[in-house]
């Protein structure tokens, strides 16, 4: 193959990514043989039915899982526990509940044992990159849905996490809040440079936030396709482009799901 | 309605229940001298004569500061006792599985018995004095500390480890990032109840070979019939009991405001 060598920089490597595991009707192949590769910067989607290992893929990136066979490397160092360089935002927030969104937000620089004038600089201005100024006292109970997840994100960003894994984060939050922060979110994307590896089962979720999005099929769980998404940014929902995009990835899970059923 | 409307409803329906059984007392006591039940008004008397003194001038006359202090003192003496060994104990039993699989057993077989039947026992060891009552009134609030402080250790959202972790938290730094804080309402619930507990106990605790203390009084006044003071006795128990229990919840709202269950 006439390869011209020159391979753009990947942040993150994912080799023959293999998860089993063992239950009492046998063992259970969450993930088999994934392949993936995401560059510095990029937005990448996971899709798929419920059962097609998307959450497994990221929880094995974040480090809270081991994979049974192959690696993930992130700048060419295997990803072996959790660690401050990939922030995770889960659906259910997991923020502290005993701390203020100032506290949780300065939890990890805390953390670290900065000094805390530091901190406290660090979390004043991601409070503010979330709009929580007028919430920075309130605890995680007081807030809304979409507030408490703006505190997840700004938690992390403001841990100076280069990747951000996000597991379904708007799934639990009504329509408007959802697409305020699907906005919210790009933007800050675009602000900061980060790399995403974001999670859902909603094809325009998908298609509103990409630059790639790569659909998983189940049983057993595994990358069917890769594609690029070419749209341009901001990306309007109802124009022709989109809805031609959004019925080839319909219909990508569609086959795989007809597939699992026959 | 307005707050205060409000507040004055409810005052007024917790005390319904109780007015209708103090009118019940005073009915079935009253024009009757040979009630074993003394009515309520000969109780306010003695209640009286105790805490300030003046009528009757006899052994329990102006008594009552006394035995409040030593029971009290006794309650919170024990009280912090008890929970000197079981929140470290419950803290143990509740994040390390040898601690849990080493005590745990053991306690659960011998949180069942109670603690009057200690009694004997605990005044063989500790002879007959105040220092079994001391440990009948920290056994007693030991238990209710231990089981909701390894409750509260145990109970800890599995996601917030997770996210701790990928914020940087060591593994060894867990307890104290994570696990205590997250532990507080459960281990707050412990304190509480085991203060009420000790209230409870303390009678049974002072009952034999103690000289002061409300149950000692309650006791020496049963000996000589005076059953007034027997009740004024109960009063006062209920009512510190009923302040400690307000103090520290009061505490727990300040302590605790993060918790939806608690601020």
């Amino acid at each position: 193959m006439a390869d011209t060598g020159i391979i753009p920089a990947q942040l993150i490597h994912i080799d023959h990514l293999t998860k089993r595991f063992t239950t009492a009707a046998g063992e259970m192949v969450a993930l088999r043989d994934a392949d993936l590769r995401v560059g510095a910067g990029e937005f990448v989607c996971l899709i798929g039915a419920s059962g097609c290992g998307k959450s497994t893929l990221l929880r094995i990136i974040a480090g809270f899982e081991t994979a049974t066979e192959g690696q993930v490397l992130i700048s060419n160092r295997p990803v072996t526990a959790p660690g401050p360089d990939r922030g995770m935002v889960f659906q259910d927030y997991g923020l502290f509940p005993w701390l203020s969104v100032r506290a949780n937000i300065a939890f990890g620089p805390a953390a670290r044992g900065l000094p805390r004038r530091q901190v406290a600089e660090i979390a004043d201005r991601f409070i503010a990159m979330v709009g929580l100024a007028k919430f920075a006292d309130a605890f995680p109970h007081q807030l809304s849905g979409g507030m408490k997840q703006r505190v997840a994100i700004a938690r992390v960003l403001a841990n100076d996490a280069r990747v951000v894994l996000m597991d379904e984060p708007f799934g639990a939050l009504d329509a408007m809040t959802r697409e305020r922060l699907q906005d919210e979110l790009l933007e800050l994307w675009q602000a900061t440079g980060l790399t995403v590896i974001f999670v859902t089962h909603s094809i325009e979720e998908a298609l509103c936030l990409a630059d790639r999005v790569v659909v998983m099929s189940p049983g057993p769980g595994r990358i069917a396709a890769d594609v690029p998404i070419l749209l341009d940014r901001p990306r309007d929902v109802s124009s022709l482009a989109f809805n031609e995009q959004r019925r080839l990835l319909a219909g990508m899970l569609h086959a795989h799901h007809q597939k699992v059923v026959a | 309605m307005t707050a205060p409307a409000q507040a004055r409803n409810r005052a007024l329906l917790a005390t319904a229940i109780p007015v209708v059984c103090l009118l019940a007392w005073w009915l079935g006591t009253r024009d009757n001298p040979y009630s074993l039940i003394p009515p309520p008004r000969d109780v306010a008397v003695a209640l009286w004569d105790l805490a300030f003194g003046g009528i009757y001038d006899d052994a329990f006359s102006g008594t009552l500061a006394t035995h409040l202090l030593a029971s009290a003192s006794r309650v919170y003496g024990a009280f912090l006792l008890a929970a000197l060994f079981a929140l470290p104990l419950g803290m143990l039993i509740g994040h390390l599985r040898l601690a849990r699989d080493l005590l745990d057993p053991m306690f659960q077989l011998l949180r069942p018995v109670p603690v009057t039947a200690w009694l004997p026992l605990s005044m063989i060891i500790f002879g007959i004095g105040p220092t079994a009552a001391f440990f009948l009134v920290a056994l007693g609030a030991f238990y209710p500390i231990l089981v909701n402080t390894v409750f509260g250790v145990r109970s800890v959202e599995p996601r917030l480890f997770e996210a701790a972790a990928m914020l940087g938290v060591r593994p060894a730094a867990m307890f104290p990032k994570v696990v205590l804080p997250a532990a507080m309402p459960g281990i707050f619930t412990g304190l509480r109840l085991g203060l009420g507990f000790a209230w409870v106990v303390i009678v049974v605790g002072e009952m034999t070979g103690v000289q002061t203390g409300l149950g000692a009084m309650i006791m020496d006044a049963r000996q000589l019939s005076r059953t007034e003071i027997v009740i004024a006795g109960m009063i006062v128990i209920g009512i510190a009991g009923y302040l400690s229990d307000r103090a520290v919840q009061a505490l727990g709202a300040r302590l605790l405001r993060w918790s939806p269950q608690h601020g």
